[in-house]
């Protein structure tokens, strides 16, 4: 009979690493595609998820099982992971704003919505263009959409992880998908024949 | 219902997680309004869009590393088992340093009570008596230590003083 998660959490709690492992080997997929998909970098990734993993442990001694322990684990990996892309871009700004400006290199700019889905197509890299749509984002509506359509969370489970009102994240929800829905909208619209066509895998 | 309210109930009933009155007036809305209703069609397709980004797998060293910094971890104290929560140790260190603090306070006695005022003064008149004062002398109750006799008698007072012929 498979233990869940509070069980095992529990166990845990009473010395049995070997419970950790099994909470490890349940969780450190979903956690590493969740975070990979927040901060768009692998290594940084599977750093994060480690601290998940290393912060459960150390507070095991104190666990009550008050939530759901999926609640817990991903307001723990939310939390770093939108410190560590708002440190990411704190670091960004000021290697800009240090670095004097090279007058050979050209500005960079922004390519046009077009460009980029012209640039994507031609490479016939949708997962490329689906994984940049989502990672451009605003962190919480990016966090919102992966735990409603990845993990598949309800509603107040989302809610307490973000720390937000359900009502409040049913508005982040629409627009996050209203903006991916626009970003996306050459593949939205392409139908099945059209797909066939250009005989390429998904 | 307007396609504001309706946009915020769009996805619960995409998903098939609202209540029946919320799902009643979605479904009303839509077959009314043809923007959202190609809207929530998108919405449909856009979710399929979604689930073709593949799941990553963990590096295989994944779980050792998580382990090793696990086993980092440092160890308790052998007292820590009398520190069952942190909460708990900072109660009882603050009692420690409030019970330190009074017990460093100066003493002041509380007034004393009549039979014990009477009981330190009762002795003051001796204090006060000249007499006894001048006649009071502690050396006389030592026992007397045995002191030659000297043949011829010497009248008192113009023996040596003991002080005096040391």
């Amino acid at each position: 009979m498979t233990r869940s998660d509070v069980q095992l959490m529990l166990d845990v709690k009473e010395g049995d690493d070997a419970s950790f492992d099994l909470l490890l080997q349940r969780y450190r997929t979903p956690l590493v595609n969740f975070l990979f998909r927040m901060v768009r970098d692998v290594a940084t990734a599977e750093d994060l998820a480690q601290e998940v993993f290393l912060r459960v442990y150390r507070a095991r001694k104190q666990y009550s099982p008050t939530a759901k322990f999926t609640t817990w684990l991903f307001r723990i990996a939310t939390n770093l992971a939108l410190n560590s892309v708002r440190d990411n871009r704190h670091r960004m700004m000021e290697v800009s704003i240090d670095v004097p400006a090279d007058e050979d290199q050209a500005p960079v700019e922004l390519p046009s919505r077009e460009m980029r889905i012209d640039e994507h197509m031609a490479e016939r890299d949708r997962t490329q263009f689906i994984r940049r749509a989502v990672a451009s984002l605003p962190e919480k509506q990016r966090a919102a959409v992966l735990l409603h359509k990845y993990e598949e969370m309800d509603y107040g489970e989302i809610a307490r992880v973000l720390d937000c009102s359900e009502s409040a994240l049913k508005s982040l929800l629409f627009r996050a998908y209203e903006t991916l829905r626009v970003e996306l909208a050459p593949l939205v619209s392409q139908t099945p024949l059209q797909r066939a066509g250009e005989g390429r895998p998904l | 219902m307007k396609c504001e309210e309706v946009s915020k109930e769009l996805i619960a009933y995409l998903d098939r997680r609202a209540n029946s009155a919320e799902r009643h007036d979605v479904e009303e809305h839509l077959a009314a309004c043809a923007e959202c209703r190609t809207r929530a069609e998108e919405f449909r397709k856009l979710w399929s869009v979604l689930e073709e980004v593949p799941m990553l797998e963990p590096s295989l060293g994944f779980n050792a590393r998580v382990r090793q910094r696990v086993a980092d971890e440092p160890r308790r104290k052998w007292f820590w088992w009398f520190v069952p929560q942190p909460r708990l140790a900072l109660s009882m260190a603050l009692l420690l340093a409030l019970s330190v603090w009074i017990a460093r306070m100066p003493y002041t006695p509380a007034m004393a009570s009549e039979d014990e005022d009477f009981n330190a003064i009762k002795d003051l008149g001796v204090l006060e008596n000249y007499d006894v004062l001048t006649k009071f002398d502690a050396l006389s109750e030592l026992p007397q230590a045995p002191v030659a006799q000297p043949e011829t008698p010497a009248n008192d007072s113009q023996a040596p003083d003991d002080n005096g012929g040391m």
